[in-house]
């Protein structure tokens, strides 16, 4: 065995030998090198979130949902030409016959118009048995819905982080007496509270004209208080929570050691990593937040007539529910498809985005 | 703590009966002190390394926090370059003490590149005058641990064990500190590596004048790169001495058999030193045993040991022992 190789030269195996056949343990070639140096293109983690989420063909088709309902809210009031509180016209005159009509159905004196060359926009549901078009009234109820979810679960977003970051980051006896109070709240029936506020709100508050407020009464304001009341003490349970776990992390500590203060070691440190969590939790809100609301206005504590809620229109669709189906049909399916929509998409973005769930 | 006490102006820093007690309930009501750190005293010179060893849970770590007053100390002096360092002036001291931490995975921010990690400190002091201008000093900061430019948009997860605990290094040395205390900076890492990032340390040392506190419970890394090594049992300093003095000649029973736990790399020395094996278990912190905390697992154990905790005396050239035992 005098023979010398050359480093880059491999011997010839002998096919008998049980030596590993080195002819595969080539040396690898610049090209092959410079493979190894290129690292994947850097993705931050909302890009990375995003990612997953569009993945997701339930949440991809709950926002598709959503943003057609959000379309059809904004669009036909404007396009249908029929008011939410007012009995159908025709000519300037009241249609005393169009009442508890079926969808695309014309009463007599409709026909009448249609035949003598006017034009009618069709009832897309029908009528309800005060001959107001079902089909705005469903879009207005949506929107009343689709709003009180919305700013009820801003309401509990804003109080609770505030409450849950201030009582998790500072710990010791904040903490605990702060999460005392929470638990007093915790334990107050809501829907008693819900009851009592809206008859004593009735006494206090009384609002004329033509406002927002006054068009939605005082059971609306009232189920707001109380969301801003009672219902963000989940949400400042659960950012109490993170912030504790995440308080603990070495990051944390290196932020102080570099003598950032408090506010900044929240805004820049904590509040970014349990964001995710927080959304999620807030977009999961609204539907239950609808849910309360539909539920209030069912039992007649909702908002004030004639402005409509889809939980006051399924409720007074119950009086004919047998000769008038569709009536309960249209706002009960509404009514499913936004919470449907919202809890699909909330497990969407808690699957792309909560960081226990990655890896 | 005691007002009275003069620093000494040779050192950087120094301890003076550090004692940091942490409240832990005990039954329904009481509340019993844990006694992580108990009577601690060291001084660092500017420019040296002393190195804290110990078993984990004996206080290393607590010790290095309250240093840097990331802890509220129960009791006892710090000062830096001769300054007490208190709530009050600890603000104007977070510049010149830094500190690298343990788990490279949890120490860095995962929302954040490493641009804005390592210019967190040059935000927080606002050490700069233009975004140009913190990002050359970011920029030079990542060359000097060895880092590629091009890695300063990327984020923590993208990088392998040693290279995020370079960036925690490079964060730590944004604010051109006098001082870092290290905590147990390259337990987490795997041998290789771990020579690294301590050849690292070596050479910033070198190039910065940094001092260093280094916590590990590695004795061989923390002889390599000490100037002076303290071991520390039970929230107690057992023993200091130089670096090479302390290997070569430990006098505390538990220096001694941390020294024989240490594994050789040549296997025949290996197989004619002797270990000592330690009786028993740690003692409870919460339950601490009268006197010398070391006697219930001490060979030497006298009467004399349970009843008076022995004082840190010199033994000549520096080399301080808290035993009983001549």
């Amino acid at each position: 065995m005098d023979k010398t190789y050359d480093i880059d030269q491999m011997p010839k195996k002998n096919p008998l030998s049980m030596q590993i056949d080195l002819s595969k343990f080539e040396k690898a070639t610049d090209e092959e090198k410079k493979q190894a140096d290129v690292m994947s293109e850097s993705t931050s983690f909302f890009k990375d979130g995003m990612r997953k989420l569009r993945k997701n063909p339930l949440a991809m088709f709950s926002i598709v949902v959503l943003v057609l309902i959000i379309l059809m809210i904004t669009i036909v009031p404007v396009v249908v030409p029929y008011s939410y509180s007012d009995i159908i016209t025709i000519n300037g005159k009241r249609d005393k016959s169009a009442t508890n009509m079926a969808p695309f159905q014309y009463s007599k004196l409709e026909q009448q118009y249609i035949d003598e060359g006017g034009k009618v926009f069709p009832h897309i549901m029908g009528t309800d048995e005060l001959g107001r078009d079902y089909f705005v009234r469903v879009a207005y109820g949506t929107r009343i819905s689709l709003l009180v979810g919305v700013f009820a679960s801003v309401i509990v977003l804003i109080i609770g982080v505030l409450y849950g970051s201030i009582a998790g980051y500072f710990g010791g006896k904040v903490d605990l007496i702060m999460m005392r109070i929470v638990d007093v709240i915790y334990s107050l029936p809501d829907l008693l509270m819900i009851i009592l506020l809206s008859v004593v709100l009735n006494e206090v508050l009384k609002f004329d004209g033509q406002g927002i407020l006054a068009r939605l009464g005082t059971n609306m304001i009232s189920l707001f208080i109380v969301f801003g009341l009672l219902y963000w003490v989940g949400m400042a349970r659960l950012v109490r929570g993170q912030i504790l776990t995440i308080k603990q992390n070495e990051y944390v500590l290196a932020a102080q050691v570099s003598g950032a203060k408090s506010s900044r070691i929240i805004r820049r440190h904590i509040l970014p990593n349990c964001i995710s969590v927080i959304i999620i939790s807030a977009a999961l809100q609204i539907p239950s937040a609808i849910f309360t609301e539909s539920f209030l206005s069912f039992i007649s504590l909702g908002v004030k007539a004639p402005m409509p809620s889809l939980g006051s229109l399924a409720s007074a669709a119950r009086s004919g529910i047998t000769t008038y189906t569709y009536k309960l049909i249209f706002p009960a399916l509404m009514i499913g498809l936004i919470t449907l929509a919202f809890n699909l998409l909330g497990d969407g973005l808690r699957d792309a985005f909560d960081p226990k769930l990655r890896r | 703590m005691d007002m009275n006490y003069k620093p000494n102006p040779e050192y950087l820093v120094e301890v003076n009966n550090l004692k940091m007690y942490f409240p832990v309930k005990t039954g329904f009501f009481g509340t019993t002190p844990l006694k992580a750190a108990d009577g601690v005293s060291f001084a660092i010179r500017p420019g040296e390394t002393l190195g804290l060893v110990g078993e984990s849970g004996c206080g290393k770590t607590t010790v290095g926090r309250a240093l840097i007053r990331l802890y509220k100390p129960t009791d006892g002096d710090i000062f830096f370059e001769g300054k007490r360092v208190d709530d009050k002036s600890i603000g104007g001291l977070r510049k010149d003490m830094q500190m690298v931490f343990q788990d490279p995975y949890s120490s860095l921010n995962p929302r954040m590149t490493v641009e804005d990690i390592i210019g967190e400190p040059l935000d927080v002091h606002k050490m700069y005058t233009s975004r140009a201008d913190r990002r050359d000093q970011i920029l030079s900061l990542m060359e000097m641990v060895g880092l590629n430019a091009e890695h300063a948009t990327r984020y923590a997860h993208e990088f392998s064990g040693g290279q995020r605990q370079r960036i925690g290094i490079a964060r730590a040395l944004a604010t051109k500190p006098k001082f870092i205390v290290c905590d147990e900076a390259v337990s987490a890492l795997d041998v290789s590596i771990q020579a690294q990032v301590i050849n690292m340390f070596e050479d910033l040392q070198r190039q910065l004048g940094v001092a260093y506190l280094f916590i590990a419970h590695d004795l061989l890394v923390v002889h390599h790169i000490s100037h002076r090594i303290a071991v520390m049992y039970l929230g107690k300093l057992v023993e200091t001495a130089d670096s090479d003095e302390l290997n070569a000649n430990p006098v505390h029973p538990y220096t001694q058999s941390l020294l024989s736990a240490v594994p050789l790399p040549d296997p025949r020395t290996a197989k004619s030193s002797k270990r000592i094996i330690l009786e028993g278990d740690v003692p409870s912190p919460l339950k601490m045993p009268s006197g010398c905390p070391f006697r219930t697992r001490c060979r030497f154990a006298t009467e004399q040991c349970a009843k008076e905790m022995p004082q840190l005396t010199d033994r000549g050239n520096g080399h301080m022992v808290a035993c009983w035992n001549k």
